[in-house]
């Protein structure tokens, strides 16, 4: 019975359909829109390549021993001189390892990024805390971005850009914005009614409000945001070196193809050493801002 | 002119806002079209305040006063009914306009105080004068002023985070007053506070309001309060159920309502050597021991036990207007009010 269906089905349906045309259909539809918006992918492409290309540089500038100063310095100041101790011995492992040209790469890959990812998910978090419709049409696809595996977005991104960097950094734009928008939606949404009614009261414009008002209170949900904005920036850099990414992720993906275990262990654990130094920094800077320090003062 | 004065005011919340007015005026009652969902926050408001006046809307939560004071400076809109500040008519303004309105004659307290906590005393002060566009030393001097006037001299430079609650709403009436404006809207301003401290502010702001002469809009749950600050009590359920001075509500309460209301208050408080006089009569007047009408009741206990013979009041030419006897004073105190309502039950035939 089951065979005489599958053969009904095989003679009647699948043999005389063509071949499936979806995936040609996108690729075709990739092509052409590679070739009519050639203008946008090129120029964000070579904008992306070179603001890369240039914090690198200025990172690898200088020998890695000083280097570690540098990083034990930012620790200081953004915390103190525990983080800074800390800091300086991971950094010194890091350099340490055969890798630290590549842990610069992922560390700059991160910067930019993190960066852009931020410079559009706050934006965009402002118009969700000010606009209902904007906030109840981008929660689905926040939603979506969120819960696709991340290097399922390196798909795309190939398809239009190849591999190299770029795409990686794009993914990792697309990827790590999330949160950056959510938390910057929420921190204004927390800001105490009544404050912002005084400001009304006082005749204050929207757009004096979003600023002296609003913006400086939601100031430290927006740093939380801003630091999952960075650990995810990471995570998904080191993925990114599926797709020719290059720094720590290029080393892994090429130690997992091979097995070298040494290897993927050195790669990972500067992984892990930036990882603790974003987001104790992070931690430190969400600690200055004005408000969370006027709130220490009340405990 | 008037300072602000409202017409046939309404603010309904929930659907068919402007046929839940229509209903009210026909006598809907209010009960009615919260079945509905439909909440009649403010019915039928008119009145009007004299520049200079302290205004007290006193009412439960639910009442309204929340709602009718955010009118008074455009926050909310009224669902029907006019506003008139001076003599603009909000409803005629664009948003724009409402806000240089603002910014030039009212401010505001806050009962939870509103101040920004990352700012000191001095800039949450400054407040209103950075949103009028004044320059930053000259606004800070100014507030410096402010701070100093509402008795936090020396705290300018604190957070809010270090100050108590009683110090926070002297910045808040502090920054409202830095704002240098004539109507001032106070909501609930003291309602927060500890009871000493809050009669601290009041005294406060008595004597601020005597040396400003602002006109005051104070809104309170707080019949002594209403009665302690007020040159005139509105008392309200939604609608107005009395309007008048201190003495008046309690010596003469529209209804029921306002009468339960009255039964807590300190008449020795609120009520003068004017209210509780007793007629001279016939008797000679010029041995007395005199005293001014607006003596509180609960000044005159020691005079009147003293002097065995009553006290005399006196108007501002010496002229006696009555006498004050501890008879006179015990049966104003022990008195129980009458209400309007209650003097029409009794001239109805049973």
């Amino acid at each position: 019975m089951i065979e005489y269906l599958r053969n009904w089905f095989w003679t009647y349906i699948w043999k005389p359909l063509p071949d499936m045309p979806f995936g040609d259909w996108m690729e075709s539809f990739v092509r052409w829109a590679r070739d009519a918006w050639s203008i946008f992918f090129d120029g964000t492409e070579t904008f992306l390549e070179s603001v890369y290309t240039g914090l690198t540089e200025t990172l690898l500038f200088l020998p890695s021993g000083l280097m570690v100063l540098v990083f034990a310095a930012i620790a200081w100041a953004a915390k103190g001189w525990k983080l800074a101790a800390t800091v300086g011995v991971g950094m010194f492992i890091a350099a340490w390892t055969p890798y630290w040209n590549e842990t610069m790469e992922t560390f700059s890959m991160v910067l930019v990024a993190a960066f852009f990812a931020t410079a559009l998910a706050i934006p965009l978090g402002i118009l969700a805390a000010e606009n209902r419709t904007v906030s109840t049409v981008m929660r689905p696809v926040l939603d979506f971005m969120q819960t696709l595996p991340g290097f399922v977005y390196l798909l795309p991104v190939v398809m239009f850009y190849g591999i190299g960097v770029v795409p990686g950094m794009i993914a990792t734009i697309v990827f790590c914005m999330p949160p950056g928008v959510r938390l910057t939606e929420l921190g204004l949404r927390q800001v105490d009614r009544e404050v912002v009614e005084a400001g009304q009261a006082f005749g204050a414009s929207p757009a004096a409000i979003l600023a002296r008002i609003k913006l400086p209170l939601a100031l430290p949900t927006i740093m939380a945001g801003l630091n999952q904005v960075i650990m995810l920036a990471l995570s998904m850099v080191v993925i990114a070196g599926l797709v020719g990414g290059g720094g720590l992720g290029s080393v892994i993906v090429s130690a997992l193809g091979r097995v070298e275990m040494a290897q993927g262990f050195n790669a990972g654990l500067a992984v892990v050493i930036l990882a603790i130094f974003l987001d104790r920094v992070m931690q430190g800077l969400a600690d200055r801002t004005p408000v969370a320090r006027a709130a220490e003062l009340a405990r | 002119m008037p300072a602000i004065a409202v017409d046939s005011l309404y603010k309904v919340f929930g659907k068919g806002a402007k046929n839940a007015v229509a209903q009210l005026k026909r006598g809907v009652p209010r009960a009615d079209l919260a079945a509905k969902n439909v909440t009649a926050a403010v019915i039928d408001h008119n009145w009007s305040i004299e520049p200079g006046e302290t205004f007290v809307v006193m009412g439960l939560s639910g009442s309204g006063k929340s709602t009718l004071i955010r009118m008074l400076n455009g926050l909310i809109k009224p669902t029907a009914g006019t506003i008139r500040i001076g003599d603009v008519e909000l409803g005629s303004l664009s948003s724009r306009e409402l806000r240089r309105l603002r910014r030039e004659k009212i401010s505001m307290v806050f009962q939870h105080f509103a101040l920004l906590p990352h700012r000191t005393v001095v800039e949450n002060v400054a407040f209103g004068l950075e949103i009028k566009g004044v320059d930053k030393t000259e606004r800070l001097e100014r507030a410096r002023e402010a701070v100093e006037l509402a008795g936090l001299a020396g705290h300018e430079y604190k957070l809010p985070a270090q100050l108590s609650g009683g110090m926070k709403q002297r910045v808040g009436l502090a920054r409202a007053l830095a704002a240098d404006t004539e109507i001032l809207l106070m909501d609930e301003a003291f309602s927060a506070l500890d009871p000493l401290i809050r009669q601290e502010m009041q005294d406060q702001l008595l004597d601020l309001q005597s040396k400003l002469g602002k006109t005051i809009v104070f809104i309170t749950h707080d019949l002594n309060e209403a009665m302690r600050i007020g040159d005139r009590i509105a008392i309200c359920d939604g609608e107005v159920k009395q309007l008048g001075t201190a003495e008046e509500i309690l010596m003469h309460p529209a209804d029921d309502y306002v009468a339960e209301f009255t039964a807590d208050v300190d008449r020795s408080r609120v009520l003068t050597a004017e209210a509780v006089m007793e007629p001279c009569g016939t008797q000679d007047t010029s041995a007395l021991r005199r005293i001014e009408p607006d003596v509180p009741v609960n000044e005159l206990y020691q005079p009147v036990l003293d002097s065995k013979a009553p006290l005399l009041v006196v108007d501002d030419n010496a002229d006696p207007l009555g006498v004050v006897t501890p008879r006179s004073i015990i049966k104003s105190l022990a008195f129980e009010p009458e209400t309007a309502a209650d003097g029409e039950e009794e001239r109805q035939p049973a």
